[in-house]
């Protein structure tokens, strides 16, 4: 299946990329895809704790699994707004 | 409304989405860029959005107004892009029958904006330096998804 894959932020200037189709294979979740990421930003491991992930526009854990054409994003802790 | 955009905001697009005639306050909130960060001079601000996923999660923290509050007229926009020192980055209005609920309501609706709507800002310092901000601790331990506006006090 194919999957688009966004990064925002820290991610986005991590990555040097704003986002990819990824090929997964049938049954993956979003635990594949930090998988694939780790092999290519090893450091990726230690956001994780403190990233979220969402898939079609809605918070997901590692355990959702992915269909085609699911829409997935890294979410770096979220700053919006002003700081008062 | 509840959008994610790059021109000014003024207030006004906010606060006449919510206006009517079953309204006796309306609670109007500017978020606007302060020239420094605890003392360091900031030179601007870059803000960052997933914007299809911010808009459907500002509508669901009006939804969470609506069952908490009764409140139906809430409007939220967060700017994005370039903002300079005075500019306004988030307007959030809640027009309600009295203004103890529209106070409240529209002080969880910055709170929760800055917990689960996917916005991210970039402090350009005056240095020259620039750095994605971290959240401060009580939003980062914040439990997920949904809190109370008491319980965040």
């Amino acid at each position: 299946m194919n999957v688009t894959v966004k990064y925002f932020a820290v991610c986005h200037e991590m990555l040097d990329r704003s986002e990819e189709e990824m090929e997964l294979p049938d049954g993956a979740t979003v635990r594949t895809i930090l998988k694939r990421l780790e092999e290519e930003w090893p450091e990726i491991a230690e956001f994780y704790e403190v990233m979220q992930m969402s898939v079609n526009w809605e918070y997901a854990t590692e355990n959702t699994e992915l269909t085609e054409g699911d829409e997935v994003a890294l979410i770096p802790p979220v700053t919006g707004g002003c700081d008062v | 409304m509840f959008k994610i955009i790059t021109e000014t905001i003024t207030g006004e697009e906010v606060r006449e989405a919510v206006e009517g005639p079953d309204a006796g306050a309306v609670v109007l909130f500017l978020g606007t860029v302060r020239n420094n960060t605890d003392g360091r001079p900031v030179k601007c601000l870059e803000y960052e959005a997933y914007p299809p996923m911010a808009e459907k999660k500002m509508a669901e923290i009006a939804q969470e107004i609506s069952d908490q509050w009764g409140i139906d007229r809430v409007a939220m926009v967060h700017r994005v892009g370039k903002l300079e020192i005075g500019e306004v980055s988030v307007a959030v209005a809640v027009a309600s029958p009295h203004r103890k609920d529209g106070f409240e309501a529209c002080r969880y609706a910055m709170d929760r904006l800055k917990q689960i709507v996917p916005i991210w800002k970039r402090e350009v310092w005056a240095d020259g330096e620039a750095e994605w901000v971290k959240p401060d601790a009580v939003f980062f331990d914040a439990p997920k998804p949904h809190k109370t506006a008491s319980q965040i006090d």
